[in-house]
Formats: C-alpha cells, sequence, structure tokens
C-alpha cells in the first residue's frame, strides 16, 4: 500500500489517480498510522511553500513523516512543492522555514533574459545527471511538464539527479538514498510520467 | 529548452462538447471525455475546458467532466467558465484541474485574482481576456456579461492582471473565434510584449500555418485551437509535424 499524503494542497486526485493507473494499491490519508502503514510515501502540492508547511503542521505530520522516510527509510516520491519543502527555507510570500531532510533554499526563479516568462510553464526536457532505476526505460523521452515559479537548490550538488534549463539551470529531480522529488509533474507527464510511476513503485533504494 | 505548446480547447455545456462561432449558436459535437482521450493520445500539451453551462444547478456537470478526465488523461488541464469565487477554484483543482481559468469575473473581483493566487498558487490562476476590434479597429476588451470593463486596452489589462497575481493570460479575438481565419496576430504580439507571464492565443485558427504564425509572428508560448481540430482532418499530430518543419520548438516525440 502506498500513501498519497492529504494536507489539503491540491491536486491529490490527479496523483491517487495517476498511481493507481500504474498498478499501485492506493490510500489517500493524513493519518499517521496509515503513514506507518504504508510501504510508500508520496507528496505532492500545489500551491505556496509557507501554506504547505503550516498545514503539514497542522495536521501533525511532520514528525510522523520524518519517522517514516528518514527513520524507516520508506521510498519517498516528492512532487513539485513535495521537493521544494525537502530545503531548509523558501522565499514564496515571505521567508518559511522547510522540512530539511536535503537542507538549501527554494527560491524564486531569477532569469537572465527578459524575454523568459515566469511562470515556467509547459513542457521541458531534463537531463539526468544521477542515473538509476528510476529513469529506466524513458530513453530520451524526458520532456516532462513543468508548471511553477519557484524552484529548489539543494546543500549538496550530489543531491541533484536531473537538471533543466530554463535561462538557467536548475534542479529538476533530486536523490538521495531512499528520498526522491521531482520539481515537475509526472501525473501530468503522460507516457514518461507514468513510465517514472512505474519506476518508483518497483524501486528498491 | 521550454516547448511551445498546441492546446485544443473544448467548450463544453450541460456535460457536452459544444462548438460556436463567436460565441453564439452552439451545437453538439460529441462527449468531452472522448474528445479528451483522442487529445491525449495524439500528444496533445495540454486541454482547455471552457464551460459556458448557463444555470448554476447543471453546474455539477463540469466537475464529472473534469474528474473523468482527470481520471483518464494524465496530462495538464486548465478549467474556466463561471468561476467566481475561492471555492470555486477550490473545486475545480480538486476534481483535477491544474489551473482555473478566470474570465468575466477578472473584471469585476480584482480580489479573486488576488486572493486565488496567495491561496493556490500564481501558476495555477489563468485570466481569460476577450477582446473585439472596435470602430476604429482599436483593440478593446470585452465582457460577455454586460458588466463594465475597467481598463479598455487588452495590454494594459493584461498588465494589471498579472500585477494582481495571473499566472497566464489565455488571449482570445471575440471576432475570429470560430470563425477559422485566423488569430488577430497584431494585437497578441501586443499582450505578449506588455507581460512577464506566458501567453496563450486563442480564437480563429484555421490552419496549421496560423498556428505557426502565433507562435512566429506574436511569440505566444502556447496555441489554443477548437475548430480545426474538431472539424478538418487536421490533427495535433499533424500540426506537431508542420510546426516542428516550420522551426517552432514544440515536443519532438511523445
Amino acid at each position: 500500500m502506498i500513501v498519497v499524503v492529504d494536507y489539503g494542497m491540491g491536486n491529490i486526485r490527479s496523483v491517487s489517480k495517476a498511481f493507481e493507473a500504474c498498478g499501485a494499491d492506493v490510500t489517500v490519508s493524513s493519518k499517521p498510522e496509515d503513514l506507518k502503514k504504508a510501504e510508500r510515501i508520496v507528496l505532492p502540492g500545489v500551491g505556496a511553500f509557507g501554506d504547505s508547511m503550516a498545514n503539514l503542521k497542522k495536521r501533525e505530520l511532520i514528525e510522523p513523516l520524518r519517522e517514516e522516510v528518514l527513520v524507516s527509510k520508506k521510498p519517498y516520491f516528492g512532487i513539485c512543492l513535495g521537493m521544494q519543502i525537502l530545503a531548509d527555507s523558501g522565499e514564496e510570500k515571505g521567508s518559511h522555514r522547510g522540512l530539511g531532510w536535503l537542507g538549501g533554499r527554494t527560491v524564486m526563479f531569477q532569469l537572465p533574459d527578459p524575454q523568459l516568462k515566469v511562470p515556467h510553464i509547459g513542457w521541458n526536457d531534463i537531463k539526468v545527471v544521477k542515473d538509476g532505476p528510476l529513469w529506466a526505460g524513458l530513453g530520451r523521452k524526458l520532456d516532462f511538464y513543468f508548471v511553477h515559479s519557484f524552484h529548489f537548490e539543494p546543500k549538496n550538488a550530489s543531491d541533484v539527479a536531473a537538471t533543466c534549463n530554463y535561462g538557467i539551470d536548475f534542479t529538476a529531480a533530486v536523490l538521495h538514498e531512499n528520498i526522491f522529488a521531482t520539481q515537475f509533474h509526472p501525473e501530468k507527464s503522460q507516457e514518461s510520467g507514468l513510465r517514472m510511476i512505474r519506476n518508483f513503485l518497483a524501486w528498491k533504494p | 529548452m521550454l516547448r511551445k505548446r498546441i492546446i485544443p480547447s473544448l467548450l463544453l455545456k450541460e456535460g457536452r462538447c459544444v462548438k460556436g462561432v463567436k460565441f453564439a449558436d452552439h451545437r453538439d459535437v460529441g462527449n468531452p471525455v472522448t474528445a479528451a482521450k483522442v487529445y491525449d493520445a495524439q500528444g496533445a500539451d495540454e486541454l482547455l475546458f471552457l464551460d459556458i453551462t448557463a444555470s448554476r444547478e447543471k453546474r455539477d456537470t463540469l466537475f464529472h467532466v473534469v474528474e473523468e478526465t482527470a481520471e483518464n488523461c494524465f496530462m495538464p488541464l486548465t478549467v474556466g467558465g463561471g468561476v467566481k469565487t475561492l471555492e470555486d477554484i477550490r473545486c475545480l483543482l480538486l476534481a483535477g484541474a491544474d489551473k482555473v481559468l478566470i474570465n468575466t469575473a477578472a473584471l469585476s473581483d480584482s480580489e479573486l485574482i488576488c486572493q486565488g493566487a496567495t491561496q493556490f498558487g500564481d501558476q495555477c490562476i489563468v485570466v481569460g481576456i476577450d477582446f473585439v476590434r472596435g470602430r476604429n479597429g482599436q483593440a478593446e476588451v470585452i465582457s460577455h456579461a454586460g458588466a463594465p470593463v475597467p481598463e479598455k486596452d487588452p495590454a494594459r489589462w493584461a498588465r494589471r492582471v498579472t500585477e494582481l497575481g495571473a499566472g497566464e493570460i489565455v488571449l482570445t479575438s471575440f471576432d475570429r473565434e470560430g470563425t477559422r481565419e485566423g488569430y488577430d496576430l497584431e494585437t497578441t504580439k501586443c499582450v505578449v510584449d506588455a507581460v512577464s507571464v506566458p501567453v496563450i492565443a486563442a480564437g480563429g485558427a484555421g490552419s496549421l500555418q496560423h498556428l505557426a504564425d502565433a507562435f512566429q509572428t506574436a511569440n505566444v508560448s502556447a496555441v489554443s485551437a477548437g475548430s480545426i481540430f474538431h472539424f478538418t482532418d487536421q490533427s495535433v499530430i499533424k500540426a506537431r509535424a508542420f510546426l516542428k518543419t516550420a522551426g517552432v520548438n514544440v515536443r519532438p516525440y511523445l
């Protein structure tokens, strides 16, 4: 059983349906006891950094998540905000503390070319810098759907699994032991996204 | 590199797909979920649902369509039509929309854009701007509800809504909508140059060259089209191939 964590931040339904389409037994939940039973944990998230941390706190999920992911080492898949809040801090509408699991900062795009529009919305190709089973079968089909104005700068460059270019190179995916997270939306990236979800479901970190 | 997007648009009324000309004379053209699945299979980059169901009671049909589409199509969905409150936005996002289009309400309720962007993130608040060419040929923002228009100039209005928090603009030429005469490139380019967020051209595409024109002349981030994909033998696959040959940076493979 995998748990898609429901903490009031957006597209839970799209994420759970995509995982179901890939054969997963999905429970959408915000209960610590479900996290305990879960084999894998998915933290989606659309919205603002501060709100998402406030919601996790309000639902008393921060400690249970830490326990299951950092101590029990269950495979974790963070999507969009689920990646950004791995940082120590986020600078979206004020400065906010993140989960700090990987360290680093989540910052707004500062692009050198004024022609480039923000938010960064649409399909962009990524460059895998840390190859492995999560990228299996994707070949050169590395276009994924992004929709964001902020990006994650992890403290350790060695945690970066893939980068994407939009005027600057930014972090498109991170991988650290059992923690995997993407800035793009696999649940919205058609065949390539579903393939990545299947890879995650089979992943043994 | 960020790809240019091809976005089929589907006009919905009471849970069915309809098609009109200049926002009138709507006829039934089928089941929206079936159409969405076809576009998904063809590798459309995103889908745009616009609901024109007049009665509030039948609005639930929209949520069912969005839910069913999101269960079957793992691709980005933008949904609009009749969005008036934060609760409307929340319900559409929960049903499976990734972005919500605010049109008429944006003209009368700037707080909705502001609060929507604060609560859900600016990346999911899309503002629709419809315009006509007035008697002197000047482009003017219009309201379908007959509400007062706070700013007539499309470029200035677009800039204003982005300052309020809109993360994307769908710009529709009312005069061209459903006519297949091509996009209003001049006005579109003005709006693209005026704002720092992505602009989607809508209203008037009748040939694949029209799509290329919007990218190459007006420099839009995406094109939206209804008639061309519904009523001609052009498909998203053909559009992608055509645009690629024309030198537009579209997704190279599915």
